[in-house]
């Protein structure tokens, strides 16, 4: 099936060749990382996870709401996301592997990777996350794959695929859920220390990951014969309003216990973020344009009018997306590291190598992404030119 | 190959494998070795910190400098990759949630030499994905830097902000350097091991040995030993008890005679 990725349009080709490009500019920059050491990024003592632990932490969101597609359409019937449920497990293959991509870029000897299997260590939330993410990725890769294969020749995919679908379900849940652990479960990290975390992961991750997905539904409707339907996209829109109404509850509920309670330790990381400590106010820009764009997101999406508009629904899951992206991908991972152990703060800025590595990584995401797709679409558009009976 | 052949063959392989794993028998055994006569032996090792006596700024250079110079630790300017075992904090920063505006200058003039405090229930170790750093059964919060693949989550999960992280190459920052205890690479996570190569050696840290009875080290786990018999006759402070980690570094303010 792979050959479909092989042939496609100029516009294809020039796509593909780009991300190439971008894969490449992203290894050399690595490379000089490899060589040097993470000092050629923006993290030090005090803040020592940055923007590639953060995008991790996303990105294995954007990975779990394959299973937004999936329990409507496996549990419980739903046919109109019948011919886009493969669409949500292959994202989640692409951002798994960004993902393990992500913690590899990291870590500050990669080549001792393998010691997380040679000493494996259960008591270790990172060993159970490296579990799961792996499973994870071989379930929606051997899913996906398989039940194109068949769709390919004609076939209903077989009973054991079926099986694998239903264990992928609480299995999306977990890998979220133990991501959140990493965090949830460390002593000195007030802004992290909170039993609704994984609660706030799903929620936030099941209003970015579907939200990206209608986009790419209408990317492909734009540009390539994969016609998802109107009824289908309103429907994955429907479960990022909810997501994304509970997302934005459950923080507001982290904002009522620290001020309440008005513990310093767990106001410190919100006034960080909102407001500024001391003078450190980095990070405050960002935070109320998130603020500003998960309102608008949500009220745009109430809307009935705007919501069956193309270009407004667009408008409304970017504001989610990027509302939820900055939230996550930004300041819970930063703000878990003000205070410091001392009670002070340290900024924190990426630097542009980092930045092009982090843009390598995603080039490498959005290439298997295209490459799946297309292969999705050749099998799609093969069989609708051949006669059923062609195959035998 | 012939049949001659090939039972040569079997046989030599045989044999060989034979005396490979007697061989891993051996090294097995010799993990297992026998402590030093010498050894200082513990339940518990820990360390109680006369501030009092760490008066000008002299006081607490020689002991970090003994310690940084020991342990190889390299020489960084830059507080963002700094390197540090042992360095010093006030009293508002080492312990962040006792601040008070009406504290007394003598406390705000204080200054605590802070380090890794082997915690009983550390938090580093319960994260660590490869146990590359690992409690041992004297209480000693210890590191394999040949096995850190330099993740940092113990960097994140440590609550005193005792883990350094070699950014960079650290050697050329190393002034002189002590073959008795390895240099570290890049990309991996470092820290106070309590100077476990020279306990096992009959010796006490070098902090201990340069601060001159400012800093005191024993078994807490023993009654009559040095660090109980300070703690028993001072009040103290540990950092962050709260959290249940179970520091084992005491601090005591008193300055009387009796502490140390």
């Amino acid at each position: 099936m792979l050959e479909k990725a092989l042939y496609g349009s100029k516009r294809y080709y020039a796509w593909v060749g780009l991300l190439l490009i971008l894969c490449v500019i992203g290894l050399a920059a690595y490379l000089k990382q490899f060589n040097y050491g993470l000092g050629v990024t923006g993290l030090s003592r005090d803040v020592s996870w940055g923007l590639y632990i953060s995008q991790f932490t996303f990105m294995v969101g954007v990975a779990a709401s394959a299973v937004m597609v999936a329990i409507p359409y496996y549990l419980h019937d739903y046919k109109t996301f019948g011919k886009i449920v493969i669409l949500g497990e292959f994202l989640a293959v692409a951002a798994v592997i960004v993902c393990v991509l992500f913690i590899f870029v990291d870590l500050g000897q990669p080549t001792r990777l393998l010691n997380i299997i040679l000493h494996p260590t259960p008591g270790s939330i990172m060993f159970w996350d490296m579990c799961v993410l792996t499973g994870y990725l071989l379930l929606n890769f051997i899913i996906g794959w398989t039940v194109l294969g068949y769709e390919k020749k004609g076939f209903p995919a077989p009973r054991w695929v079926k099986i694998l679908t239903y264990i992928a379900i609480p299995w999306a849940i977990s890998i979220h859920t133990v991501t959140a652990f990493l965090y949830a479960g460390l002593p000195g990290r007030a802004y992290w220390l909170t039993a609704i975390m994984a609660a706030r992961f799903l929620a936030s991750a099941f209003a970015a990951g579907p939200a990206l997905l209608i986009i790419l539904c209408i990317i492909l409707r734009k540009w390539t014969s994969f016609k998802t339907s109107n009824r289908a996209i309103q429907s994955l829109a429907t479960i990022v309003t909810y997501a994304m109404i509970a997302n934005v509850f459950f923080f507001l509920l982290e904002v009522f216990t620290a001020f309440y309670s008005g513990i310093p330790g767990h106001m410190t990381a919100l006034q960080y973020l909102f407001a500024g400590v001391n003078g450190y106010n980095n990070l405050v820009p960002f935070m109320w344009i998130a603020t500003v764009l998960a309102f608008l997101g949500i009220i745009l999406l109430l809307i009935p009018k705007v919501r069956r508009n193309e270009k407004g629904l667009i408008l409304a899951l970017v504001s989610v997306f990027v509302a939820a992206w900055l939230d996550k991908g930004i300041g819970l991972v930063l703000g878990g590291f003000v205070p410091n152990a001392f009670g002070q703060v340290t900024e924190y800025i990426p630097t542009v190598n980092e930045l092009i590595i982090i843009m390598g990584v995603y080039a490498i995401g959005l290439l298997v992404l295209t490459i799946l797709y297309k292969v999705v679409i050749g099998v799609r558009e093969q069989n609708e030119v051949a006669e059923p009976s062609e195959g035998f | 190959m012939n049949r001659r052949d090939f039972i040569k063959l079997m046989a030599s392989l045989g044999i060989g494998s034979a005396l490979v794993l007697e061989g891993i028998d051996k090294i097995g055994a010799a993990a297992e070795v026998a402590p030093d006569s010498k050894a200082l032996p513990a339940k518990h090792w820990g360390m109680v910190i006369d501030v009092s006596k760490f008066n000008s700024p002299q006081d607490f250079q020689k002991v970090a400098q003994a310690c940084h110079q020991y342990h190889n630790v390299p020489d960084i300017d830059d507080p963002r990759h700094e390197v540090k075992w042992i360095w010093q904090e006030d009293f508002e920063h080492t312990f962040a949630e006792l601040e008070s505006e009406y504290l007394s200058e003598k406390v705000k003039q204080l200054q605590f030499p802070v380090l890794c405090n082997h915690c009983e229930n550390p938090a580093c170790v319960r994260v660590c994905p490869t146990k590359a750093t690992f409690k041992r059964e004297d209480g000693i919060v210890a590191m394999d830097y040949h096995r850190c693949i330099g993740c940092r989550y113990c960097m994140a999960a440590c609550p005193y902000g005792a883990r350094s992280f070699n950014f960079f190459d650290p050697r050329p920052y190393i002034e002189q350097i002590n073959s008795d205890v390895p240099t570290r690479t890049k990309g991996v996570v470092e820290k106070c091991t309590f100077c476990v190569e020279r306990l096992a050696k009959g010796q006490q840290p070098v902090c201990v040995e340069a601060s001159g009875g400012a800093i005191v080290f024993g078994d807490l786990d023993d009654p009559n030993s040095s660090v109980r018999q300070v703690l028993k006759d001072n009040f103290f402070i540990r950092r962050k008890v709260e959290l249940g980690t179970g520091p084992s570094v005491y601090y005591i303010i008193g300055g009387g005679g009796a502490s140390a």
